[in-house]
């Protein structure tokens, strides 16, 4: 299968010396769709990853690859089409906008740079028929300012936006985290639209694995720069198999009083990072062993659903990192049948 | 001796502003005891955070407290006394951690050194040797290692920060203790050990609780009481079980239908509609343009907050009036 | 509500703008009216009046003290005969010149440097930054002195003194241009612009230009204001255009002419006073400016 973007053992470090990614692969194969969750905590590297995806950031060692080219290489076509395919929804949706311009100024300009309508009453239309089905009505938005809207409008017609230029690829960088409870559902419900009817795969990066779960298809646990675990989301999040996964899943506040959370103890190590020459989540294990310290694991096949970069599972097939993709693959199955 | 550490009475908190007068809240009512844990839970704008600020008295011209009545201890109107008097208690009897906490702490004082100055504010005329003692206490009730007092604030962690600012809020042992989102900016791993350092201290010192948010989540893991806010108003009160497995008010049933759990995946439910603004609230119940079940009525009185049933259950909605 | 109302109640509120811009409007009258009665080819220069006159409704010569027409001068007239209405009224007007065509050409310069080294980054930036730097820590008004002197005094005129300032009025502009931007590049908008396929100069200048205008009139204010001063400084030290009556040149006469000990006060109040007016303006304007500019400094609304 084809694949539309690749990660080969990226790594980013920033002027400083943070290292926001380390050696990560994953990627996304053209023809399954599906919505593909990045979780992690701040620190993780989700957003940086983001970022190198669409091309905002070059990675320190590694490469990007999208649709068969290192983003590198492209040319100037190349590289303006790469504008137009991979595009965003940002997490504050204030900041989104220019507050010099009116809100039609976001759905305006990229209509015109990439001649996506031939008349003015043409990309009128375009702007309506996108609005509508994200539930916005046009003239009660159109011709105002970004501060006259509510938090939620304004994401919503960041959406609407990515559904008018159809994207090959749409990354998500926590788009509901600013938003209100009651909103939140609704932009989640344009989003899964947005890849169920017209096949756009989204990568949804978040911290927040409730609702994480609620729309994805897929999850890539980060931790400090690295996966810890990948795979079908309800395996991974109603059975954990990592420690990292299993802490985070344990504190996840679900409003379901027959959930109660913290049924595991905490371990808190002292002061500062040191030198981690192996597993990053060593200091924090519960389980951890001698040889955690030594050697970072490679992602092992824990079961057919998904990875963990975790030493338990020593002695399991382990993943090599090209195939990272095709845990994501199995939807297409799915869609199609 | 009332039964109850702090009374909430008919509370209408507005803002004069150039561009019309914000009623922020309006006739809000409620009842803590010691000890519990009550969460006033709403999204923005609800007027949440403006209550907290009005019962430590903190609201900034042009803002004020209209009307209603604060009662501590049950006979105590703190909406009647003099500045002097409410710094008094401020810290002492009634505490606030603010949201962002992390950013209000002197960096370049060590953290034992703020400690001690919260405890030199209020006079309590203690010896040197005596404040350090409760610093340490203090540290030690919110699972800080009390050599954390010799550090300066960058030297800690967001979660370790955050405790010390815990710590400042309960070294004087306050009866009532304010959390304003206290661990929004924070992750899921650290949120769980702030919230549960903030149980341990409440249980500790018998302090009563009212943790302010809009993630209904952590509302469930940790208050025992819940009070529902929407556009300045209240618009339902009572057990957190009552409320997440019998909501009545239609806001409330909205709002827990759209939450993603373990079993309603892929299933999205928002409520449609947007928050009214609060400078021009609709007639009759605020909710009445979003909600499915509104009423002729509903456009034209609003309802008031009344018990439901025989235990404590109030809800302010025309489906359940008598 | 009307455009105007608005205007006026935001006025209301930040006083300081509005008494910077009454200040603003007055001077602009005075000037403009003022060339009605003035001469400005004459009147301002030296003997167009008789010496050394004080400041009179009603003046008749010496030789003929009962006079059928005579003369007013308001503020009367300084040692060489100059009308010291004419000077004030020509040289607010070219005091103003000097500090707009200088600032103006400081922050074009100025802006633009800070806007694309700033975008851009790299080594352009680098450079761009270090002449920066070394620059704004000569004083300018050495630099001006050094250039100014080796001009030639006699032959500088008021649009050669607006230039040779210009040459050190973008160093400032051209650093807080600079940080606004390096701030501005990373906002969520900007990242859109650049998923709309937007190039780095449309950018520049579709996007972060708008929302820099308070900004650009905050540093146009200062500019001016560091301009003016500038001119009064190289005038003062007699190395302005001497032949015209610019208010900074009147000083340098006062001074040179040793005008008080003579008991002709009325002959350095009358600069003095105007210069005054002028700072105290742009002092409030930009304080005024700095209100509306900075959302966190403006008062609760």
């Amino acid at each position: 299968m084809a694949k539309l973007f690749e990660l080969r053992s990226v790594t980013k470090i920033f002027r400083g010396g943070t290292l926001a990614v380390d050696d990560v692969s994953f990627s996304v194969e053209a023809e399954a769709p599906g919505i593909i969750a990045i979780a992690g905590e701040s620190g993780s590297g989700k957003s940086t990853l983001g970022l190198l995806v669409m091309g905002f950031l070059e990675p320190t060692e590694g490469e990007v690859i999208y649709n068969g080219k290192n983003l590198k290489d492209l040319s100037r076509e190349e590289q303006f089409a790469l504008r137009k395919e991979v595009q965003a929804v940002f997490q504050d949706p204030f900041a989104a906008y220019n507050p010099f311009y009116k809100v039609d100024h976001i759905l305006d300009v990229p209509i015109k740079r990439f001649k996506l309508a031939n008349s003015k009453d043409e990309a009128r239309g375009m702007v309506e028929e996108a609005m509508e089905r994200v539930g916005l009505r046009p003239n009660e938005i159109l011709g105002r300012f970004p501060h006259q809207l509510s938090g939620g409008q304004r994401q919503r017609l960041v959406v609407a936006r990515a559904l008018l230029l159809q994207p090959k690829l749409l990354i998500a960088d926590e788009p509901v985290s600013m938003v209100d409870a009651s909103l939140r559902a609704t932009i989640l419900k344009s989003l899964n639209r947005l890849n169920r009817e017209f096949g756009i795969p989204i990568l949804y990066i978040t911290h927040d694995l409730t609702t994480a779960y609620h729309i994805s298809d897929y999850i890539i646990i980060l931790y400090k720069g690295s996966i810890m675990e990948a795979g079908d989301v309800e395996t991974v999040i109603k059975n954990p198999q990592h420690p990292y996964t299993q802490l985070l899943i344990d504190s996840i506040p679900w409003p379901d009083l027959g959930h109660k959370w913290g049924q595991q103890e905490l371990i808190i190590p002292d002061g500062a990072d040191p030198e981690i020459k192996g597993c990053k989540f060593a200091p924090r294990c519960p389980h951890v062993k001698q040889v955690c310290w030594d050697s970072p694991p490679p992602l092992y096949k824990v079961d057919g659903a998904r990875v963990a970069s975790c030493h338990l599972y020593e002695g399991h097939q382990v993943m090599p990192k090209e195939q990272v993709g095709e845990l994501f693959a199995p939807l297409t199955e799915a869609v199609a049948a | 001796m009332s039964e109850y550490v702090l009374q909430v009475k008919d509370v209408d908190i507005q803002y004069f502003t150039d561009a019309g007068i914000v009623k922020a809240a309006n006739e809000v009512s409620f009842n803590l005891r010691p000890g519990e844990r009550l969460g006033l839970v709403g999204e923005s704008g609800s007027g949440k955070s403006t209550m907290a600020l009005g019962i430590l008295r903190m609201i900034k011209p042009p803002g004020r407290i209209t009307a209603g009545q604060i009662l501590l201890n049950g006979d105590l109107d703190i909406t009647k006394i003099d500045e002097d008097a409410m710094r008094e208690l401020r810290g002492s009897q009634i505490s606030m951690i603010p949201q962002g906490a992390m950013n209000s702490l002197n960096p370049v004082m060590k953290v034992k050194e703020q400690l001690i100055d919260t405890m030199k504010d209020h006079d309590l005329h203690l010896t040197k040797k005596q404040m350090e003692a409760r610093a340490r206490e203090a540290l030690e009730n919110v699972e800080l290692d009390p050599k954390v007092g010799d550090l300066y604030p960058h030297e800690l962690s967001g979660g370790m920060k955050q405790r010390v600012c815990i710590a400042i809020g309960i070294v004087l042992h306050p009866k009532v203790i304010i959390a304003d989102e206290p661990t929004s900016a924070l992750d899921v791993i650290t949120q769980r050990q702030v919230m549960e350092t903030i149980a341990h201290i409440q249980e500790q010192m018998g302090s009563a609780v009212i943790l302010i948010g809009h993630d209904m989540g952590l509302m469930a893991q940790f208050v025992n009481h819940m009070a529902v806010m929407y556009a300045g108003r209240l618009m339902e009160l009572g057990t957190v079980k009552d409320i997440f497995t019998n909501p009545l008010h239609p806001y409330t049933q909205l709002l827990i239908s759209s939450l993603p759990m373990l079993d309603n995946r892929g299933d999205f439910q928002g409520i449609p509609g947007i928050t009214p603004s609060l400078l021009e609230l609709p007639p009759g119940c605020v909710f009445n343009t979003r909600c499915p079940q509104a009423m002729e009525v509903c456009t034209q009185r609003i309802p008031i907050l009344e018990k439901h049933g025989a235990g404590e259950r109030w809800v302010a909605c025309y489906l359940y009036e008598h | 509500m009307s455009r105007f109302s608005l205007f006026w109640r935001y006025i209301r509120r930040n006083w300081t703008l509005g008494a910077g811009l009454g200040i603003l409007v007055f001077l602009f009258l005075f000037t403009v009216i003022g060339l009605f009665f003035v001469d400005s080819k004459v009147d301002p220069y030296p003997l167009a009046a008789p010496a050394g006159v004080p400041p009179t409704l009603a003046y008749c010569p010496p030789v003929e003290p009962d006079c059928e027409d005579p003369k007013a001068y308001p503020f009367g007239t300084d040692g060489q005969g100059r009308n010291m209405l004419a000077v004030a009224v020509t040289g607010t007007w070219m005091t103003l010149q000097i500090g707009l065509l200088a600032g103006l050409i400081g922050i074009a310069a100025g802006s633009f440097l800070g806007f694309t080294s700033a975008f851009y980054g790299g080594l352009y930036d680098a450079v761009v930054r270090w002449m920066v730097d070394v620059l704004l820590t000569i004083p300018g008004l050495l630099i001006l002195v050094v250039i100014a002197s080796s001009i030639g005094g006699r032959s500088i005129t008021v649009t050669g003194m607006a230039l040779i300032i210009a040459l050190i009025s973008w160093r400032g502009p051209a650093r807080v241009i600079r940080a606004q931007v390096l701030s501005m590049r990373e906002r969520p908008y900007v990242l859109m612009a650049r998923l709309n396929g937007m190039s780095g100069l449309d950018i520049v200048f579709r996007e972060l230009l708008p929302n820099l205008l308070p900004y650009l009139g905050a540093a146009l204010v200062g500019a001016v204001t560091a301009a003016i001063f500038a001119s009064m400084g190289l005038a003062a030290l007699g190395l302005g255009p001497l032949r015209e009556p610019t208010l900074g040149v009147t000083i340098y006469w006062v001074i040179n002419q040793s005008a008080f000990l003579r008991g002709l006060w009325w002959w350095g109040a009358v600069p003095i006073t105007v210069v005054a007016l002028v700072f105290i303006m742009l002092f409030m304007i930009s304080i005024g400016l700095d209100e509306l500019a900075n959302p966190r400094v403006r008062r609760s609304e």
